[in-house]
């Protein structure tokens, strides 16, 4: 047995759309029977890239996650078709016969994902197969993932111990896209955006100064963090929970120590936290 | 019938073409065997990095397929309707009217009649022609080649090419440490290495090297930012736009008001000069003028000291940052990444970029240049990469069908009227007129002293207009007087050849239709330009040189740019005078035995095999650029066309005296009074800014930059799969919108969210875009990037109508860099922003 994923890195995706690029060319207009039917012109994105703004100005941050089939192992589609239109094949793929599924728009509603898109014209519902056309002729990996330039999206056998993959998994800590969907993805993540908080410090009586080396310390939400500013006073908390109170204090020896309490309701920037003198 | 594969190569990388039953199915990066590969392996703290065994090429390239196929290729010869060559020619009607189809000897009779007609009445110097910039790859193709020749053969008027992503290097830097020799842009060599090796800050100032790429290669660099990222070297970024590397990289952003980039340059010299900061004795030995450039940045000459106070003022970036980020930058073995290939970026594209890019040299020269993890690196060249081997690429002469020695004769074009591509439209429109500058100045820092003056005296003004390939309509400035030359009686004759329909392609009395690269025979290597960019492929992990396979016949009724000048050339009774007797093939088995690949591979097999990886030789040898010169030694960088390399001055830089001058010898021997390309760099204030009288009335600058999804005009319009990635364009009610990026404090202004259609204007002109409200932009900015190969007026032919298309450069200004620098300034910019509610 296999289990085919590819895992993605947040951190190292650049934003380029290579991925939906070379997904949509190796789809559109063509049929590769009976794995898939071609990809319309409009409205799919088997491989899609999902922009993420986060913070204020001027601590803005981006990023960017592709977003295919996450070819669930408690996959809903599989649940809802009918005629066995969408299964599992032995190395993990979920596949839609693009035969059987005619009618089926059912498959696309219960996807919680949103990642199976509906073929008016042809009545058909349709998603990422991992290329399994190409695996299954020989090719090494999907076209998303030889398009990728970083290294962003990593393909292979979670099964196999000694594949890039599998080793990979061990080192990071992965998660599903969203586990509250329960669905067991095989597309895992890492690095997804959760909150941050930032800040800058100055001394109040030299503005003229950033304040480097200062310590500051987050605290909530069960973590208890400590960092320490930059050059340019900056400090930053990332992978902080969504809708959780923490506090965040700043002590400079000779200055009044500052503390501050927030709810990650969005990413919070402190802006500038100006230290009075003792 | 079964699936054939062939090569080919685009202007960002190589393919494998798939083609069925005679149509392309599908289109992957070079898939290459994998013997084939010998990665090349930089060791640095103790770690080894080494590329994959890939092809990493830039987005759009993996949608050609449906460019190939777009609904905008031009299909068949067309003729304007109301254009009679025996009666009237309704010049007026040029951008308004529609076309006819006619034969391709219909076509060919009326161009070439035209061209013996117009030669015969006012002389050769009435024919003028120009191209756009590389919309396809292959040196016997290329723009460079049938093009050039067959005008050569003409003699006509060229139209000299501004450096329109460059400028204030072209026109300022060289005047400071040479390198005219690659147009104002440093050598490259070994700067991954010595990077990885030893840098421990990079300040990316006005560049973005994941959305510009190097300009050819792809997205070959990314990986070696990653491993940047990885070791920890901490990341700057000096950009009006919290740009894409800056997103993936994360680091500092710092965002200076545009066109003050100077001012903050002169703050970080202040800082480096009264704390006693800088490398004194490289100063001394490796620079001179220092000592006429410290006290105006003391403010002993003008009164201002430029201190970071005064530097926050004009720049909005506050003193502290400056003085944080001047003293790290002393500290810290800091690389300067001055635009994508060292230099280039938006902020050299402004009022005076001369200084800033001037500054961005001297800057580094106070910090020793040259010396380990001091260099000046646009973070896109520079990786391991054979320079023994030698293949002609589009830039060298001996790569052009028009030039190079591989024929046995070549034409001379004895004119010698010029015209300057920004004020075309002005030398049709309102002549005379004249400049200083003779173009791509690469052979001399003279030749930018040159001055030119059209009509030349003797010459003709030009009556035929013949257009290839792409359009400016998106790239120039203030383009909307591009329509109003067109729509001039004094272009008799306009015609226009491309393979997609362009924004100028309306403009034409005859359109001819040509096919694209992958439906001829050609030869070109990856990433490589050539000439005054040598060794431009060390920005490949390999190089790599592809026999550019004819993957399927010419579709619908076009041709080859070759076979479309064979014919006219035959027309006019000259046919072998153009070809030279050969075929496309025998020109590309022409150009492979001129080069050294015959000594790596034979013909047969590169012919059928369809690539060549040159990799690194086991005894390779880094030579990181400018170590030498820091060093004191004669250059050791395989920087051919360095004209002191080799000689008893092989230690010296390309300027006057040798060494970086922060008093420039050659501006002062020939523009010694020059107040706005001073002896010594100043920061002068913007005539379109911040202390502009119009700011009151037009208060937001525009920034247009080089776009992320498309090489200027070329792909976007053409190629509707990259509408579906909405930083490249945003579907609304049916239609692709060019976005407009806004702070959401200018947006709530205005009352603009985000998927509005807004309406940007100024004196100049109006552009509809949808917006983009967004934290990434500066206050007082509108990002907009620049290319958009969809000009759209809502009144087509009507110069003044507001485009709906995005070409936000109708917007921008005629006025050059300053009074002896003939650049474009796209960045200074001023309009205002609303609501669309047309």
């Amino acid at each position: 047995m296999s289990r085919y994923s590819i895992l993605i890195d947040v951190n190292k995706c650049n934003g380029c759309y290579n991925c939906f690029l070379s997904c949509r060319d190796e789809y559109y207009g063509n049929d590769y029977p009976p794995y898939s039917a071609a990809q319309p012109l409009n409205d799919q994105f088997w491989m899609q890239v999902k922009e993420v703004e986060r913070g204020v100005y001027p601590k803005p941050k981006v990023s960017y996650i592709p977003k295919p089939c996450m070819h669930c192992e408690s996959a809903p589609c599989i649940s809802a078709s009918k005629d066995g239109a969408v299964y599992r094949r032995a190395d993990g793929i979920v596949m839609i016969d693009p035969e059987k599924a005619i009618g089926q728009e059912a498959i696309v509603n219960a996807c919680p994902y949103r990642v199976v898109f509906w073929n008016a014209e042809k009545q058909i519902p349709q998603k990422c197969t991992m290329c399994a056309h190409r695996l299954d002729e020989g090719e090494k990996v999907p076209r998303c993932v030889e398009s990728c330039p970083t290294g962003a999206l990593v393909f292979g056998d979670l099964d196999d111990p000694n594949s890039e993959i599998s080793k990979l998994a061990k080192e990071v800590a992965t998660e599903s896209l969203n586990p509250e969907f329960q669905t067991d993805s095989l597309v895992k993540y890492v690095g997804l955006p959760k909150r941050f908080v930032a800040g800058e410090i100055v001394y109040k009586d030299n503005e003229g100064e950033c304040a480097p080396g200062v310590k500051v310390t987050l605290t909530g939400g069960g973590q208890n963090r400590e960092s320490v500013t930059d050059i340019f006073g900056d400090f930053e908390f990332e992978g902080l929970d969504k809708n959780t109170t923490y506090t965040v204090a700043v002590a400079a020896n000779g200055y009044a120590p500052w503390q501050t309490e927030f709810t990650t309701y969005k990413d919070v920037n402190l802006g500038e936290i100006v230290l009075e003198r003792k | 019938m079964s699936e054939k594969v062939f090569t080919n190569c685009t202007n960002a990388g190589p393919v494998s073409v798939y083609v069925k039953d005679g149509k392309v199915t599908r289109m992957r990066p070079l898939v290459a065997e994998e013997k084939d590969f010998k990665p090349w392996v930089i060791e640095a703290d103790g770690k080894k990095y080494s590329p994959p065994k890939k092809f990493n090429v830039a987005p759009y390239v993996h949608a050609d397929r449906r460019r190939l196929y777009s609904d905008d290729r031009i299909k068949y010869p067309l003729k304007r309707v109301d254009f009679d060559p025996n009666g009237e020619r309704n010049p007026q009607n040029r951008g308004k009217s529609p076309y006819v189809r006619i034969s391709w000897d219909e076509a060919l009779d009326i161009v070439s009649s035209e061209i013996k007609r117009v030669s015969e009445t006012y002389g050769n110097s009435a024919i003028s022609g120009m191209t756009s910039s590389h919309h396809n790859w292959g040196i016997v193709g290329y723009k460079m080649g049938p093009f050039a020749r067959f005008m050569n053969m003409l003699e006509f008027t060229p139209v000299l090419d501004n450096p329109d992503s460059w400028e204030g290097w072209h026109w300022g830097a060289t005047h400071t440490y040479g390198f005219y020799w690659r147009l104002g842009m440093p050598e490259q060599y070994d700067l991954l290495e010595d990077a990885l090796q030893n840098a421990e800050m990079i300040v990316l100032w006005s560049n973005d090297p994941d959305s510009t790429r190097g300009t050819y290669t792809g997205q070959e660099s990314a990986l070696w930012r990653q491993w940047l990222k990885e070791k920890g070297v901490k990341m700057v970024f000096i950009d009006p736009y919290h740009n894409f590397t800056a997103g993936v990289m994360e680091g500092k952003w710092i965002a200076p008001r545009m066109g003050t980039d100077t001012a903050l340059a002169m703050a970080i010299a202040y800082v480096w000069i009264t704390e006693d900061l800088y490398d004194k004795e490289y100063v001394k030995d490796r620079t001179i003028g220092f000592e006429e450039f410290k006290p105006y940045v003391l403010g002993e000459t003008d009164g201002q000291p430029k201190t970071p106070e005064w530097a926050e003022e004009e720049s909005g970036v506050k003193a502290r940052v400056i003085r944080a980020l001047a003293r790290e930058w002393a500290a810290k073995r800091t690389v300067l990444s001055g635009g994508s290939r060292g230099g280039e970026g938006g902020a050299c594209r402004v009022a005076y970029g001369t200084e800033w890019a001037r500054m961005m040299v001297l800057l580094q020269g106070m910090q020793g240049l040259g010396k380990p993890g001091r260099s000046i690196w646009g973070t896109t060249m520079g990786a391991p990469s054979d320079t023994k081997n030698w293949f002609p690429a589009y830039a060298d002469l001996q790569g052009r069908v028009a030039t190079s020695k591989v024929a046995n004769h070549l034409p001379v074009n004895p004119n010698k009227q010029r015209v300057w591509r920004l004020t075309l439209p002005d030398a049709i429109l309102n002549p005379p007129i004249s400049w200083y500058g003779e173009g791509f100045c690469g052979q001399s820092l003279e030749q930018q002293f040159t001055h030119f003056k059209y009509p030349m005296d003797g010459c003709s003004e030009i009556k035929l207009f013949y257009r290839y390939g792409g359009s400016f309509m998106g790239t120039m400035s203030d383009t909307s007087k591009w329509v109003r030359m067109y729509q001039s009686p004094k272009l008799e004759f306009v015609v226009n050849q491309d393979c997609w329909f362009n924004s100028e392609t309306q403009m034409a009395d005859i359109i001819l239709p040509a096919c694209t690269n992958f439906e001829r025979d050609d030869v070109g290597e990856w990433g490589a330009c050539g000439g005054y960019t040598c060794h431009a492929s060390s920005g490949c992990n390999y190089r790599i040189v592809v026999r550019q396979q004819k993957c399927l016949e010419p579709m619908w009724e076009s041709k080859s740019d070759y076979e479309i000048f064979t014919l006219l050339a035959e027309k006019l009774g000259r046919k072998e005078e153009f070809t030279d007797g050969k075929t496309e093939l025998e020109w590309v088995k022409a150009f492979f035995d001129s080069s050294d690949l015959p000594k790596l591979i034979s013909w047969e097999e590169f012919d059928k095999k369809g690539y060549h990886i040159i990799n690194i030789d086991e005894n390779y040898k880094s030579t990181p650029s400018l170590r030498w010169f820091a060093e004191g030694r004669d250059c050791d960088t395989p920087d051919t066309n360095n004209p002191k390399r080799g000689t008893e001055k092989a230690g010296h830089l390309g300027t006057y005296s040798g060494k970086i001058e922060f008093a420039s010898e050659s501006l002062k021997s020939k523009f010694p009074d020059d107040e706005e390309r001073p002896v010594t760099p100043k920061y002068i204030k913007s005539w379109e800014g911040h202390h502009s009288e119009i700011f009151e009335k037009y208060p937001m600058q525009l920034m247009s930059p080089h776009p992320r999804f498309s090489f200027h005009c070329h792909y976007d319009k053409h190629t509707d799969w990259l509408d579906d990635i909405p930083v490249h364009r945003i579907k609304k009610d049916g239609y692709a919108w060019w976005p407009a990026r806004i702070n959401p404090v200018d947006a709530n202004r205005r009352g603009i969210q985000s998927g509005d259609i807004v309406r940007l204007y100024n004196d100049r002109g109006s552009v509809l875009c949808i917006a983009v409200v967004t934290e990434r932009v500066r206050h007082g900015v509108i990002h907009s990037y620049c290319s958009s190969a969809k000009y759209d007026p809502l009144t087509p032919g009507k110069s003044d109508s507001p485009d709906r298309g995005g070409c936000v450069a109708i917007l921008t200004a005629s006025r050059m860099v300053s009074k002896n620098v003939p650049g474009m300034t796209p960045n200074s910019c001023l309009i205002e922003i609303e609501k669309w509610e047309g």
